[in-house]
């Protein structure tokens, strides 16, 4: 479990706290969206999760240990996948080598069969590929490493077309059940059918917390005529009519939840969050 | 016919499988894909498919043996075109009834359709 305990944190040289007196928690065992407009500070939160940057006050609790103090034994059980990065001039081989010790759960099969996935050589050098094919053996290594707490910093940026449904499938068959995964994200098309946890960061704050489920008992999802605009609580206009959220009625099946359409509403203030 | 298609998404998987049941895909006894093998390719987060699986074992259209997977019922195909037979009594036709006095349809033109229609068995092609 995640502990963020009333953190407060501003960049050096910056006038403006991106959090201030932050608090809320992450069960484990969930693939949660991190969503927010640009500059809320999902970055900057991955970061102060994993240890990176450290809270200028409050604190931040993996499994009850502050993960600023860096310790091994947290530091074996998360792994970030930032949105850029340097990879350093050697082989994939060399780079499994230099790593894979740090992580005691590390699957070299796991590895493998997302290379394969993902259609990757199995010996790529890793300084003459694209950007796309950096990130897939990233992530392949951060799903490889096995760690508990796995952290996705715009992970289909810079994917190719059949690569995002490919990450899907390799995020799917290796998530092991104890892992939590915590994705941000833009793109929520992508990734709509993975996530089972929202969070939304608006103005420094947690707009919503909320399991998928819990948004999809509470609210509908439909697409309604111009004549059927009754009780709704926020709509978009859409070549398939209007795009519309309104409460569920206890009676109603369940719809799909319209992640985009749910940002826009919670973030414009039309839901109860 | 759908006229919702806006149902959650394990109702979606679920209704898939049925499908794939009634029409033989899978027969009585056979097995289905494990949850994380329908997960992957569906591309979907494993929770959703539980709930699916939860509806079609709660429906008697599969069971579970204990390690090894989810298994078709006996007389899950029946069951599953009984149970969609009363959603077309039930939703489908009030919906079309609902059209029908909308737009000033009455039964007899339904009827000249379905006489000229070649999915009537009458017509036997």
């Amino acid at each position: 479990m995640i502990e963020i305990n009333h953190i407060s944190f501003k960049y050096p040289g910056s006038k403006h706290p991106v959090f201030e007196d932050l608090s809320f928690s992450l069960e484990s065992n969930h693939i949660y969206g991190l969503l927010g407009k640009n500059g809320m500070g999902k970055s900057t939160l991955l970061y102060l999760i994993s240890g990176l940057l450290r809270p200028e006050s409050g604190e931040i609790l993996i499994d009850g240990i502050p993960s600023k103090d860096r310790q091994p034994v947290t530091l074996r059980d998360i792994f970030i996948v930032p949105e850029e990065y340097d990879m350093p001039p050697v082989t994939l081989r060399e780079f499994i080598e230099m790593n894979e010790s740090f992580y005691p759960h590390f699957n070299i099969d796991v590895l493998r069969n997302c290379l394969r996935d993902f259609e990757l050589p199995e010996e790529p050098s890793l300084k003459e590929l694209s950007m796309g094919q950096k990130k897939k053996i990233y992530m392949s290594f951060a799903l490889a490493s096995g760690t508990r707490y796995l952290l996705m910093d715009e992970p289909t940026n810079g994917l190719d077309i059949p690569s995002k449904s490919l990450f899907r499938k390799v995020v799917t068959r290796n998530l092991t059940e104890d892992s939590t995964l915590i994705i941000s994200t833009h793109q929520v098309h992508d990734l709509e059918s993975l996530l089972d946890h929202i969070i939304i960061l608006d103005n420094s704050q947690i707009l919503v917390n909320s399991s998928v489920a819990d948004i999809t008992s509470k609210y509908t999802f439909t697409f309604r005529g111009a004549q059927e605009m009754d009780n709704v609580l926020y709509a978009e206009p859409s070549f398939q009519g209007n795009a519309t959220i309104s409460l569920r009625k206890p009676e109603e099946e369940e719809t799909t939840l319209n992640l985009e359409l749910f940002f826009n509403a919670a973030t414009k203030g039309k839901l109860d969050y | 016919m759908n006229f919702n298609n806006n149902k959650a998404i394990y109702v979606q998987m679920a209704d898939r499988l049925c499908d794939e049941i009634v029409s033989g895909k899978y027969a009585v006894h056979d097995r289905i894909p494990s949850v994380r093998e329908y997960a992957v390719m569906l591309e979907v987060n494993t929770n959703t498919v539980v709930k699916a699986y939860d509806i079609l074992a709660r429906d008697h259209v599969v069971y579970n043996k204990r390690g090894l997977g989810y298994f078709v019922n006996e007389g899950a195909r029946d069951s599953i075109i009984a149970s969609r037979k009363k959603a077309f009594l039930e939703e489908t036709l009030p919906e079309l009834f609902r059209q029908m006095k909308l737009l000033g349809i009455n039964i007899r033109d339904i009827e000249d359709e379905w006489l000229k229609s070649k999915d009537n068995p009458v017509l036997g092609r």
